[in-house]
């Protein structure tokens, strides 16, 4: 696989946790200004590949190749202190440089910058506002604006719109397509509804059963390639403009879609 | 009474400092639990014949190490609880082999503001200094650590180090607090003050800094009313702290006090 032009390429990317394999040799690449979705079901292993592509865990086998630069990182249900004395403007401010130790002097520039990631995430009319005390959708555009200040090269967002109602849903999808685009950075979003994403993203990273099939979304999406993914039959159909993957015939737990198939992320073109 | 007034000034500075991370970190217990955990440092000394601070301290880092280790593998609280536990009963036989059992326990419990020598004020100045400018260095890493270990790891900064270094300062705080106010009350200067300044501002320097404020209004005007009364400093700097807390409380900062711990 050439990295040269990829911001982050994995290339057979294997984790376990004790005994339990989580992922099994996951490749896939992405470049500037890419906007993939990484859907799979909860316990997929989601979560774990977005952290073993930040190095907070250690793969077991593989490799990770990641461009320069900072990386931008919105976690999963992260629960902000109400009670902690701490603005959304600050919290944006603690992207810029927050893992820098040693005191620092308000700066102009500095408060400019932040002051253009709040109006680019719409998050001006609450700058002021503790940020524990905000909605669900205005945390996560405040989180967004802290992982987009320093302006990473790659953008991970694990499960950003669980919890959001429909309209803040399509909002921050939008926001983040507009802004991949603005900033030049490829963007990989974990989510296990793919529907609001669909209509908005360059490629799909699908996961299932360790493993993953990445491509465009309408050659991922389909019946054969998950079916083969899943290791045994799913159907996809589309109803009412809603994407659904239903599983036409009883699973076999008993083997993996490893033992079925050696070659377990499918290539897609 | 000069050696009182200017080590209560540079210890309420040290517990504010420190106390305003200890709130933002719900590490409330580890600073009940550290400085109690301190006390066989201080018996052992006592036993000895040394400087009780440097018991103090020696217990105080032995503590955070105890408790940085037995965190990794479970939450905080129970490292800290079972630190605390172990050391109080190491504490309890170190003081009766020291035949100096009623006295020592209550000063080294409640504090002995007004028995502070020079050579004691030197040691707390240099420390406390030490102590207010680890807390500046470390300020804004353990602010985002205190907000999402996520996102201060994301950024680069290692979360298992930032926990050590805070547990290092509020033992560093400890050690200089213990001998002033007492091991149980250096958690009362801490917390109280601290958890009350949250409901004045949303901003976190400024909450800080009004946490300093209240720790030096809390000592100044806990040695006036000791010396008015002549009851212990120590009782007025537990009951002005508990105000603190619900000065706070009627301010309206009902959200921000519920999540202290």
């Amino acid at each position: 696989m050439s990295t040269s032009e990829a911001v982050v390429a994995l290339e057979r990317v294997a984790v376990t946790f004790g005994e339990r394999p989580v992922l099994r040799e996951v490749s896939f690449r992405l470049e500037a200004e890419q906007f993939c979705a990484l859907i799979g079901t909860n316990g997929s292993g989601k979560t774990t590949l977005l952290r073993a592509i930040l190095g907070f865990i250690r793969v077991q086998s593989g490799r990770i190749d990641r461009a320069g630069g900072a990386i931008g990182y919105v976690p999963q249900k992260i629960i902000l202190d109400p009670g902690l004395p701490l603005r959304a403007r600050d919290v944006v401010a603690l992207g810029l440089d927050g893992a820098r130790f040693g005191t620092r002097l308000p700066s102009k520039e500095r408060a400019a910058r932040v002051q253009a990631m709040l109006r680019a995430v719409g998050a001006e009319n609450f700058a002021e506002q503790r940020v524990g005390a905000l909605s669900g959708g205005q945390q996560q555009r405040v989180l967004l604006a802290h992982a987009l200040v320093r302006r990473p090269k790659l953008l991970l967002l694990d499960e950003p719109l669980a919890n959001l109602d429909v309209g803040s849903t399509a909002e921050i999808v939008a926001l983040l397509r507009r802004l991949s685009h603005e900033f030049g950075a490829a963007v990989l979003l974990s989510a296990h509804d793919m529907n609001p994403l669909l209509p908005a993203v360059d490629r799909v990273v699908y996961l299932a059963n360790g493993c993953a099939v990445s491509g465009k979304a309408d050659a991922v999406v389909r019946t054969e390639v998950l079916s083969r993914l899943y290791g045994y039959h799913v159907d996809v159909l589309r109803v009412h403009g809603r994407v659904v993957v239903v599983a036409a015939e009883a699973r076999d737990e008993s083997r993996t879609a490893l033992e079925r198939d050696p070659v377990h992320t499918i290539p897609v073109p | 009474m000069l050696h009182a007034w200017v080590v209560a000034t540079l210890v309420a500075v040290t517990a504010g400092c420190v106390g305003f991370f200890v709130v933002a970190r719900r590490a409330a217990f580890a600073a009940h639990a550290l400085p109690l955990g301190a006390f066989p440092g201080a018996a052992a000394a006592s036993l000895m014949g040394v400087n009780l601070f440097w018991g103090l301290a020696g217990f105080s880092a032995l503590g955070v190490l105890v408790i940085g280790q037995l965190q990794r593998a479970g939450r905080r609280e129970i490292a800290s609880a079972l630190w605390l536990s172990g050391a109080l009963a190491l504490g309890v036989l170190l003081l009766s082999l020291s035949g100096r059992y009623a006295q020592s326990v209550y000063g080294l419990l409640f504090g002995d503001l007004l028995g502070i020598d020079t050579t004691q004020m030197v040691v707390v100045a240099a420390c406390s200094g030490l102590t207010v400018a680890l807390v500046a260095w470390v300020a804004r890493p353990l602010l985002l650590d205190s907000l999402s270990s996520e996102l201060a790891s994301a950024a680069g900064a290692r979360a298992a180090a930032l926990e050590f270094a805070f547990l290092g300062i509020l033992a560093l705080a400890t050690a200089i607090a213990v001998p002033v106010v007492g091991a149980l009350l250096v958690f009362s200067l801490m917390v109280g003050p601290s958890s009350a300044a949250r409901a004045f501002t949303d901003r976190p320097w400024r909450a800080l800094a009004i946490a300093v404020g209240m720790c030096l209004a809390t000592v100044w005007s806990a040695i006036a009313l000791a010396y008015l009364t002549n009851w212990p400093v120590g009782f007025f700097v537990g009951v002005l702290s508990a105000l603190c807390y619900v000065v706070g409380r009627l301010r309206g900062g009902t959200a921000a006090l519920a999540h202290v711990t």
